[in-house]
């Protein structure tokens, strides 16, 4: 987080003009940069010369105070670092602690995970593909993507009685239960809302003034991205076909069938901005496929495993991977044998995904860098943790 | 290509720059002489057979006790989908490791991350400054002796416990 801006003027004459480097600054407090974070921008008229990201408006130490109030009590914690899809951050953590432990989650433990954290999927690829319409000057599909997500607050709400910030899951297995009726009111919001991705694709997804905003914009080459470690949608939108749930298999996801969406370069260049917001569109139906088979299969049993008060993981590093919304997001945990973490680190998709955009602003138009941010998908607190 | 082979030739390269064992696990652990980094990360990176051509992470941790500071390299390959993960260790009065950021452009942030909070001089790196923390601030707060400052620009940051109340 820097306080200056430095300010280099260039002066050119081409053909005898005389021009400036114009420096702009966009945020910390912009409504399209979804949380609080600052750009610096140097442009020539309208066109970046480049973006400088500043990140850190919205760090609040959150690997710190693992290391200060221990396993269990980290789990609420964590809901913080992505609280648009809080539900993969949980298991993320769960995860790691039972790597170090050697714990063994009960299967309808597991189920009760892929449901929550497909929920979360949903809910947060709805924001995103919503607040990409708006940022390009679409309100009215925002509105639709944000009453969807309503019904799925109210669907985790009845899980574990949050909206937003869940502190659902535990080591071990999961807080609580399905509650009765569940499984049914879950599905038949899936019967009402699978319909409605096709009315949304119809409704903007096509429309050639959203197309010509979002195709060949910011386009990101395969060696790029991978070079960049971009994860998730921003990688499969580069044409990369890798997502955590297949490649290292984690929980039961390798007892359900569902695809892998890529871009394709349908309306562009392959891993433009179209790409990124279209394989969200997909992953929307994908996630439904995992849930009606998680929902329809759900074992009998217990939710969590006897885990002891005092959880003394032994001594050891874990480097545990979940495939959050915004994709690969790494857990580095390092435990010294104690009640507390010795160092957990949390390398999430946003992180690269700010880290790319001051190579990948130069020579777009400014009106273009909200269009990037969102088909980026950015969400700045996990950027800061 | 499975992690034995993957260290033989390490071994082959960089002799005993590289430790005689490997952690086995999800990501196998190797241990790599500090210095030694960045010739490491090189020969990973563009030997078509390994292809390490993704860095997933660099996470800096504080041993107090054996007064050092470990930077672990998580690496994976796309090409060939296998991984392992480079542990170096500097010493903790100045720690000072190689960049890698010019063999994998993330590493220029992630890097910049580990010098914030916990003070790694990443030397002939690009734009070393402070990333997440105040740029005024002093200190790095993942060391384990880092002690919270009492104040920061007029802001208090002590508080009455809400249960006093």
């Amino acid at each position: 987080m820097s306080h200056a801006i430095d300010v280099d003027i260039e002066r050119q004459t081409p053909g005898g003009l005389e021009t400036e480097e114009m420096t702009l600054n966009m945020g910390p407090q912009h409504p399209s940069t979804h949380g609080v974070l600052r750009f610096v921008v140097k442009a020539d008229g309208e066109v970046m010369r480049r973006a400088i990201p500043d990140i850190g408006y919205l760090h609040r130490s959150i690997e710190k105070i693992a290391e200060k109030v221990g396993y269990h009590g980290f789990m609420p914690y964590t809901d913080r670092v992505d609280y648009v899809s809080a539900m993969q951050c949980n298991q993320g953590w769960a995860m790691a602690c039972e790597a170090l432990a050697g714990i063994q989650v009960p299967r309808r433990g597991e189920y009760c995970r892929v449901i929550a954290s497909e929920f979360g999927r949903l809910a947060s690829h709805l924001l995103s593909v919503g607040a990409t319409g708006m940022d390009i000057g679409a309100v009215t599909p925002f509105t639709h993507a944000i009453r969807e997500r309503e019904y799925i607050n109210d669907i985790l709400e009845e899980l574990c009685g949050a909206r937003l910030t869940f502190n659902y899951m535990r080591i071990g297995g999961c807080a609580w239960d399905v509650p009765p009726g569940f499984v049914k009111r879950a599905t038949a919001f899936l019967d009402r809302f699978e319909p409605l991705i096709d009315e949304y694709n119809e409704l903007i997804s096509f429309n050639k003034i959203y197309v010509e905003r979002l195709a060949n914009v910011a386009v990101i080459p395969r060696e790029m991205a991978i070079a960049w470690n971009l994860v998730g949608p921003n990688l499969r939108g580069s044409g990369i076909r890798y997502d955590v749930r297949k490649d290292v298999p984690y929980s039961v996801y390798p007892e359900f069938e569902f695809d892998v969406p890529v871009g394709t370069g349908e309306r562009g260049t392959l891993g433009d901005s179209y790409d990124r917001y279209m394989v969200r569109m997909r992953e929307l139906k994908e996630s439904c496929r995992i849930l009606r088979q998680a929902l329809g299969g759900i074992p009998a049993g217990p939710v969590i495993a006897k885990v002891p008060r005092n959880f003394k993981p032994p001594a050891g590093e874990v480097h545990v991977r979940v495939e959050a919304s915004r994709g690969d997001m790494g857990w580095f945990v390092v435990s010294d044998g104690t009640a507390f973490p010795y160092r957990v680190h949390i390398r999430t998709g946003s992180y690269a995904a700010m880290a790319i955009i001051e190579e990948l602003s130069k020579g777009l138009m400014i009106a273009d860098l909200v269009a990037v941010i969102a088909s980026l998908d950015i969400v700045a607190p996990e950027v800061d943790r | 290509m499975d992690v034995g082979e993957i260290h033989r030739r390490l071994r082959d390269r960089f002799e005993n720059a590289v430790a005689p064992e490997v952690k086995p696990g999800e990501w196998p652990v190797v241990q790599v002489q500090a210095p030694l980094v960045a010739e490491v990360g090189r020969f990973l990176r563009d030997d078509p057979d390994l292809a390490f051509d993704c860095l997933s992470n660099l996470s800096g941790v504080d041993r107090k006790a054996a007064d050092e500071i470990e930077v672990w390299y998580h690496l994976m390959s796309y090409r060939h989908r296998h991984q392992i993960a480079l542990v170096a260790a500097t010493p903790r009065p100045d720690p000072v490791m190689p960049t890698v950021s010019h063999l994998w452009p993330i590493a220029n942030w992630l890097e910049r991350e580990c010098f914030d909070l916990l003070g790694v001089s990443f030397t002939e790196h690009p734009d070393l400054r402070r990333i997440l923390m105040p740029e005024d601030w002093v200190g790095h707060p993942l060391r384990k002796d880092f002690v919270e400052p009492d104040e920061y620009h007029g802001i208090s940051t002590r508080r009455e416990s809400l249960l006093k109340l």
